[in-house]
């Protein structure tokens, strides 16, 4: 599904990492590690095709991917309802009722059309996630998804993952907690670049 | 063709080139520099018109068309760094930037000394000084935004758009400013646009605008072997070479 | 997998900016009444003779337009940059070019548009004859529209910056001067009596060179704003 080559960054004058290889079949979870400043927030950006400039390397790109990064790009002044109908808005159109059963799926039944500014950024997130239960695309690159979430949220994540994967998806993020789910995990290590 | 572009994009052999490039061009250029101006200043004759405080143009003139043509070279720059990626196409267009800004200074102090004999004030909205003031506000403006990025690879590559946009943009603005000023012109001071010009003073004219195109070349060189010195700094060749000069 | 299509998908780009511009009206106000207050600065500074204002009025009211499109350019990618919201539409499949000129036109239905259509009423403020009024409104609805596209490349180029305010201006600035002289003339030839026509023509020649071009920048420049 993707397929990095050789991948390198420096910033400052430092070498974050380098050597990185890393080929991602089809119902692979991997969980890039690292200490904090290792550089996994770019290396995951480089993969999604953000950062273009400065690193070393190739990365090829074999299937659609979504990529979910820190910031939950969430509009205060629209409703969960109409973020979620926007974030969508890229691949085909979804069914309102589609929209509303995904936002039901991150417990934010309810919470359709308040204001989104009037929700908490735990909530913000939700809206973000919501984009799992929607999107088409196989491959899933998501930077620390489970920040600022609580445990039952946690919970209907790490379900969502499970199935996407079992499904032939594949699945690449970071984590600061242990991934709790019941599924083979390779761990890449930015430092050696080794996947295991 | 190919192997001559990889070779522009790697930093030693590109210094190494520029230093012998200069070890010529750098003489060159001083001994033309004299000569043109020695033959501009005392072996033509005074203007019909304007006397001797004409032979400002001696100065004025090339530094007006090197600045423009600068410019291009800093744009053609920015091109090949976005398109290939190029490294070294990065430095160059960086350094065009200060020396363009200078050279386009340099015009616009000798047109305003000029004009003071000739119109009777230092400065005056004509199309071309306006012009040339418009050129330094999008030299700085590149020098500005380079600046303005602490990720220097992002600085060359937001430069890089900004000089494309210029290069549109230069001759509308040229374009619409000659046709501003020539709705606005005040008869008073008519500009002898478009006279013919005598050959014997046009050669050295003509010898001096090439002796600033060299000017400009060694400028730049100068300039971008200074860049790849302290961005190449950590490596193996540039430390061989700070270790050949303290040795010898 | 199927994808929206990109006129669709710039529609919904264009609606929603619209909707973000219409929920927070006081914003949509503002460029307006720095507009009304800039305009109430020159009799202040040139004094109130009705003559001398009604003189310099095609140039004040061209210039205090560029100034305040130029100060909303600065915010056009600024919230979606900071919230996320840039980086998901760069990785969406539609062309980033049509995204940029949806942008675009958001803007300027919500600052250059209102303008045109409020700018009799500061004409009359600075005493502009009555014939010329048309002229202005058609030159200001056109040239607007030019400056939101060259803004637009500014705002895309320094929006990663955190001090973006005056280096936009540094950086585009020099761009606005075709539509400034265009613009002034247009009203200064209706003042006179002579056509407006080909001034309005040529903004719109130049409207035409920048959405075929500008987009192009700015799509450019958000790619690197957003890589950092």
């Amino acid at each position: 599904m993707l397929r990095a080559r050789e991948l390198g960054l420096e910033r400052g004058g430092r070498q974050l990492f380098s050597g990185i290889e890393l080929e991602l079949e089809r119902g692979q979870l991997v969980q890039v590690e690292g200490a904090n400043g290792a550089g996994k927030t770019s290396l995951l950006r480089i993969l999604a095709g953000l950062s273009r400039y400065g690193f070393s390397g190739s990365v090829e790109r074999f299937t659609p991917q979504l990529f979910l990064g820190h910031q939950s790009a969430v509009k205060g002044l629209l409703t969960p309802r109409e973020n979620l109908a926007w974030h969508v808005a890229g691949e085909a159109g979804f069914s309102a009722e589609a929209i509303d059963a995904a936002l039901a799926a991150v417990n934010l039944y309810g919470y359709e059309d308040v204001p989104s500014h009037a929700l908490s950024a735990g909530q913000h997130r939700r809206v973000n996630l919501a984009r799992l239960f929607l999107t088409r695309a196989p491959l899933w690159l998501l930077d620390e998804p489970f920040t600022a979430i609580d445990r039952t949220g946690v919970a209907v994540l790490e379900a969502r993952l499970l199935a996407h994967l079992q499904h032939g998806g594949g699945v690449l993020l970071t984590s600061h907690q242990p991934v709790a789910v019941a599924y083979p995990l390779l761990r890449l290590d930015l430092a050696t670049g080794a996947l295991q | 063709m190919w192997t001559l572009f990889h070779k522009f994009g790697s930093p030693p052999w590109l210094y190494r080139l520029s230093g012998s490039i200069l070890r010529w061009l750098l003489p060159i250029t001083v001994v033309a520099l004299v000569a043109g101006s020695v033959w501009g200043l005392l072996f033509t004759a005074p203007d019909f018109r304007q006397g001797n405080s004409y032979r400002i143009i001696y100065i004025h003139v090339p530094a007006a068309v090197v600045a423009l043509a600068g410019y291009y070279v800093m744009a053609i720059a920015g091109a090949v760094s976005l398109i290939w990626r190029m490294k070294m196409a990065d430095i160059a267009m960086r350094a065009c930037a200060p020396i363009g800004a200078a050279l386009t200074f340099i015009a616009l102090v000798t047109g305003s000394i000029w004009g003071k004999p000739t119109w009777g004030t230092w400065w005056v909205w004509d199309a071309r000084i306006t012009s040339m003031l418009i050129l330094l506000f999008l030299y700085l403006g590149v020098v500005a935004l380079y600046e303005a990025y602490e990720n220097k690879a992002l600085a060359a590559k937001a430069c890089a758009v900004l000089s494309l946009v210029g290069t549109v943009n230069i001759p509308i603005i040229y374009k619409s400013v000659d046709w501003w000023y020539s709705l606005h012109q005040p008869a008073s001071i008519k500009f002898t646009g478009g006279s013919t010009i005598d050959p014997s003073m046009l050669y050295p004219l003509l010898f001096m605008i090439l002796a600033f195109y060299a000017l400009f070349t060694c400028a730049l060189l100068l300039n971008m072997r200074a860049e790849i010195l302290q961005r190449e700094q950590r490596t193996a060749w540039v430390r061989a070479l700070a270790g050949e000069r303290e040795g010898s | 997998m199927t994808s929206a299509s990109a006129a669709g998908f710039c529609f919904r780009l264009v609606r929603r900016q619209l909707v973000l511009g219409l929920r927070r009206p006081v914003d949509l106000g503002n460029p307006l009444l720095f507009f009304a207050m800039v305009v109430a600065l020159f009799p202040l500074g040139l004094g109130p003779a009705p003559d001398t204002l009604a003189d310099f009025a095609p140039g004040i009211l061209w210039i205090v337009a560029l100034l305040s499109n130029l100060l909303t350019s600065d915010a056009v990618f600024r919230s979606d940059l900071e919230d996320g919201s840039l980086e998901q539409l760069l990785l969406a499949p539609q062309p980033l070019y049509f995204s940029a000129l949806a942008y675009v036109l958001a803007h300027w239905l919500l600052t250059g548009l209102l303008l045109g259509l409020a700018s009799p009423v500061f004409a009359l403020m600075l005493g502009l004859a009555p014939a010329a009024i048309p002229a202005l409104a058609f030159s200001l609805l056109l040239g607007t529209a030019v400056l939101s596209l060259i803004g637009g490349i500014g705002g895309a180029l320094t929006v990663g910056l955190k001090r973006g305010g005056m280096l936009i201006s540094l950086l585009i600035l020099p761009f606005y001067m075709p539509v400034l002289i265009f613009g002034s003339s247009a009203v200064q030839a209706a003042l006179n009596g002579t056509p407006a026509g080909p001034y309005l023509a040529i903004l719109g020649a130049l409207l035409c060179i920048s959405i075929a071009l500008a987009p192009m920048a700015i799509a450019a420049g958000l790619r690197i704003s957003v890589d950092t």
